[in-house]
């Protein structure tokens, strides 16, 4: 007990570029958990993704020791959290283990969307939130302004709030004390039944399952047979620890402590964010609230560009997925792009994850068809069912009713942007909920929008129109029901299954011609004319047409250089290999990819 | 049995390059050329167990351009040559004659030489493309050593002819050819401008200052050409060749029949006739300096694999009219071309490029403008 008051375990949550992961190394050096030195190279040997798109992608959970003013050792556990929206439910799940959060919000940029989003999810939470205003050292930096949205906006205590530069290390000191005074310490009876919460895993190849856990109750220790309450699964403790960051065995967790455990599992489905660890022997009554199984938002088709890599494809898609439980996948047979895979994402971040990884990690080429959400279809039968893929669209004739997916997209702009976001929701079919001024130059819209929308080209011109000051979050809401109609495209005659999409009736239109110009553009020109169509349904909308070459010959061959002219037909032949045949016509990879492109 | 050979000799100098032209080339200069002819012997020295095992049938000294030598050095030219190579076999000598470089004493030492083919460089007849083109040579020229030629006795005269021409339309293309027709050469070239890596045509066109003709227009010349040359009695022979009865260049038919060819000079290619290629370096130092250690200048070499060599036969012979006999393959091969490429000749005589008899295969009409297309089937995958 007496060690239990001395556990503070707590996030960091921001708005993206708020200074985040900055705060973070701040904390751990300061602790002692990490050398100057260690600190540029962890940044090195992180994930060149994260460092790229500046996000944090993967958890980290790290247990510190604090020397704290009032002469005592206290234990720190910090619980990092990814700082997308495709990743809420992890969020959730890792607030959920925490008693306290720090929120870091930009003295320059003020709040934002995900800002607001996370400290809703705090205080669902009950969390205590210790609000730190970050980058103080730049010049454009304005604390006075965002203490009064935190007051105003938030009904936080802006006199509260903590001056710092996580760059700087200002103000750090004062952030470890408050961690300390205002975070309770974790509750629960470490003689009760274990319940231990998971809030993230990794898969080790020497390991299995790294289950990254809070334990509530009870406790933890190597040797006991554990049970996972929502799988059924049963297996046994081979070691438990903390990361301080290293992985540090230790010979028990009891409430209140974060750490990690191992227990021979082997993949990652059997170690579900949000489950609950209970004692096989000992169970709990009941899991831990909270826990669900998340699904796919987003779906698109991976095809390998060369066939004969569709094996290595499967192979790497089942690595990634020991890691990511989110991630699933089917096999998927196109007309067009041959055999490859239909896979589901939490949303668009986590799409083109997955994509990059598969690319640079795997040396795969891809081919990925638009993303598509899953639709809801009444069948005039009274029959419904879920298609998250255009090709498996029934006939129109066969369709009672379609829906589509919903989200509550808040968003906050500058006033003088207010006109154009508007505009923009409505041009997305989004529908208008509520309008509420931060102060006097800042807007909190919100409107419901159709997923689709969001994942097609919203956040882009929402950006666009507003020079990159709004910044957007959502929630899922669930299905609505749409006039959407499914858009074909036939190349030279033949319907290009890979091509097709669905899109609302009003958009067909604009979306059809646009589509067609563009693949008039991409397809090269071959020995004949070839006719592209939109249709929907049975009726062209668009059409263009890819004039015939005249002539592709190498006029000059003589000298006895055959080598180079060999060289220069070798490499033309390579350029063909890489397009996919479409009946007579050969169409490039960048055409799949066009309907992505249409703005 | 004694096989034939064709040399080539590459003469790398010129007395300006050419815009759109990339092969080696240097600017000409006395002390260059003598270390040319020197390193040239040197290379002579190395082949000459191989010149005298073979039958040397046909000679061409190619450029950068041959007559922007002096007469007295094309004298020393010939002279190391012939030193080397019996001449007792050679049916065609052909020299690269640039119009605004040749004079009657220069003929008259390739003709004392035994030279039997002039191959010149006309390229167009206005003189606004030929100054394009950075030619140091205006029509009046081409009329002036076209003359010249004849009246020394070269009855075997060739014309190499440029078209798709940035700026030239189909009427000023049609007034070259027929141009051409009219001075009645024996044998004519035509290629279509290409725009090669490292010449300043293709810097020009990155930077757009340069716009190559539209394809159709491309085409549509070379179109005429086809009407007009075959009308005029020159036969079409290859993609790009015409020529009067018998006029056939036998030296490029080498090439194209792919057999045994040795290149000497710095840049110049050789194929044993089997499975290797090699390719002289094309610096002139690098050249020299190999020789001067007694080393063959080899920059490069390749060996061919057996669907290779059966690809690069196959497409060489393509680009004759006659195609390729199947019994040409067999007898190489000792396998049916039939067999070897039974998908590819179904899929292009399908597709109407390939015209495929019993006999053997060649590119139909339509062929001939998609030859690449055609080309590509037979390479291996």
């Amino acid at each position: 007990m007496e060690r239990q008051q001395k556990i503070r375990n707590f996030s960091i949550i921001a708005h993206i570029d708020h200074g985040k992961s900055t705060l973070a190394d701040r904390i751990l050096l300061q602790t002692g958990a990490l050398t100057e030195r260690e600190m540029v190279e962890q940044v090195l040997d992180s994930m060149d993704l994260e460092r790229e798109r500046g996000i944090t992608i993967k958890m980290q959970a790290v247990c510190l020791q604090y020397e704290a003013q009032d002469g005592e050792t206290y234990t720190l556990n910090l619980i990092d959290t990814p700082g997308h929206v495709d990743f809420s439910y992890e969020v959730s799940r890792s607030l959920a283990a925490c008693e306290g959060a720090i929120l870091v919000i930009d003295a320059s940029q003020g709040l934002e969307a995900q800002t607001l989003a996370n400290v809703y999810l705090a205080l669902e939470h009950d969390l205590e939130i210790i609000p730190v205003i970050n980058k103080i050292d730049l010049p454009s930096a304005d604390p006075d302004r965002v203490k009064r949205e935190l007051e105003e906006v938030l009904g936080l205590d802006g006199e509260q709030a903590i001056l710092a530069s996580a760059k700087t290390g200002e103000g750090i000191d004062e952030i470890l004390e408050a961690l300390v005074t205002k975070i309770p310490p974790p509750q629960g009876d470490p003689a009760a039944p274990l319940k231990a919460l998971i809030f993230d895993s990794h898969y080790d190849p020497y390991r299995g399952v790294v289950a990254y856990v809070r334990v509530v109750e009870g406790s933890l220790r190597p040797g006991m047979r554990i049970e996972m309450m929502a799988s059924g699964k049963v297996f046994e403790v081979d070691e438990i620890g903390v990361f301080r960051p290293e992985p540090s065995p230790a010979d028990e967790l009891t409430a209140g402590d974060v750490g990690y455990v191992v227990a021979g599992v082997k993949n990652v489905q059997d170690c579900r964010v949000g489950d609950t660890i209970t004692d096989a022997d000992n169970r709990a009554a009941a899991p831990l609230p909270g826990y669900k199984q998340v699904t796919p938002m987003v779906y698109c088709g991976l095809f390998p560009v060369e066939s004969s890599d569709y094996q290595d494809l499967r192979d790497a898609l089942e690595k990634l997925q020991l890691n990511d439980a989110a991630l699933v996948y089917e096999p998927e047979n196109s007309a067009a792009l041959g055999f490859g895979f239909r896979c589901g994402f939490l949303g668009l971040l986590h799409m083109e994850i997955v994509q990059e990884r598969l690319e640079r990690e795997y040396k795969l080429e891809l081919i990925t068809t638009a993303p598509s959400v899953k639709y809801k279809i009444t069948r005039t039968d009274g029959s419904i069912e879920y298609i998250d893929n255009p090709v498996k669209f029934p006939p129109p004739q066969e369709i009672a009713a379609l829906a589509e997916p919903f989200v509550r997209a808040t968003i906050i702009v500058p006033s003088d942007y207010v006109g154009p976001v508007m505009e923009l929701c409505q041009e997305k079919r989004g529908e208008f909920r509520n309008m509420e001024y931060l102060d006097q130059n800042r807007v909190l819209l919100t409107y419901d929008l159709p997923l689709s929308e969001i994942i097609y080209d919203f956040f882009d011109l929402l950006k666009s129109r507003t020079r990159g000051y709004a910044s957007l979050d959502y929630d899922y809401l669930g299905h609505k029901e749409a006039k959407l109609v499914k858009l074909d495209i036939f190349i030279n005659g033949e319907l290009v299954d890979a091509l097709s999409c669905i899109t609302h009736q009003d958009q067909a239109y604009y979306r059809g011609r646009e589509l067609v110009d563009k693949l008039r553009r991409l397809i090269p020109r071959q020995m004949f004319d070839i006719p592209i169509q939109a249709v929907v349904g049975n009726r062209p909308i668009a059409r263009e047409t890819v004039r015939a070459l005249r002539k592709d010959v190498l006029q000059k061959c003589y000298g006895g250089d055959v080598t180079r002219k060999r060289k220069l037909l070798e490499k033309q032949k390579e350029g063909k290999k890489r397009m996919k045949q479409v009946g007579n016509v050969e169409v490039p990879q960048e055409a799949f990819m066009a309907v992505l492109q249409i703005k | 049995m004694v096989q034939d050979l064709a040399l080539y000799i590459h003469v790398p100098f010129c007395r300006q390059k050419c815009y759109y032209c990339d092969f080696i080339s240097f600017p000409y200069g006395r002390e260059q050329v003598q270390s040319y002819l020197a390193g040239l012997e040197r290379e002579l020295k190395l082949y000459s167990q191989l010149l005298a095992a073979k039958r040397v049938r046909t000679l061409y000294f190619g450029g950068g351009t041959p007559s922007c030598l002096s007469a007295r050095e094309l004298a020393a030219l010939f002279a190391l040559v012939h030193r080397y190579v019996p001449a007792e076999h050679i049916t065609e000598a052909t020299v690269e004659c640039n119009p605004g470089t040749i004079c009657r004493e220069k003929l008259r030492v390739m003709k004392g030489a035994g030279i039997n083919r002039i191959s010149l460089g006309v390229q167009a007849l206005q003189d606004e493309h030929l100054a394009r083109l950075g030619r140091i040579h205006q029509a009046g020229d081409v009329y002036r050593s076209y003359d010249l030629l004849r009246r020394e006795g070269f009855a075997n005269v060739a014309f190499d002819l440029i078209f798709a021409l940035p700026g030239q339309s189909l009427a000023q293309w049609e007034e070259t050819l027929k141009g051409v027709i009219e001075l009645a050469p024996e044998h004519i070239s035509t290629y279509n401008l290409t725009f090669e890596e490292g010449t300043p045509f293709y810097r020009w066109r990155e930077e757009g200052r340069l716009v190559p003709p539209p394809e159709e227009l491309d085409a549509a010349m070379y179109q005429l050409a086809l009407e007009i040359l075959p009308a005029a009695g020159y036969q079409q022979y290859e993609i790009a060749n015409f020529a009067k009865g018998g006029r056939e260049c036998r030296h490029n038919l080498t090439y194209w029949h792919n057999e045994a060819y040795l290149g000497l000079g710095p840049g110049a290619h050789s194929y044993d006739g089997k499975r290797r290629r090699w390719a002289n370096e094309s610096s002139l130092e690098k050249y020299l300096a190999a020789l001067a250690e007694g080393r063959a200048p080899l920059a490069a070499s390749e060996e061919l694999t057996l669907e290779l060599e059966q690809a690069e036969t196959v497409i060489l012979a393509l680009r004759l009219c006659q195609g390729l006999a199947r019994s040409r393959f067999q007898r190489r091969f000792c396998q049916d071309l039939f067999e070897v490429y039974a998908g590819s000749l179904e899929k292009l005589a399908r597709q109407e490029l390939l015209e495929v008899s019993p006999q053997g295969i060649r590119l139909t009409k339509k062929g001939l403008f998609f030859a690449n297309r055609v080309f590509l089937e037979f390479l291996p995958a």
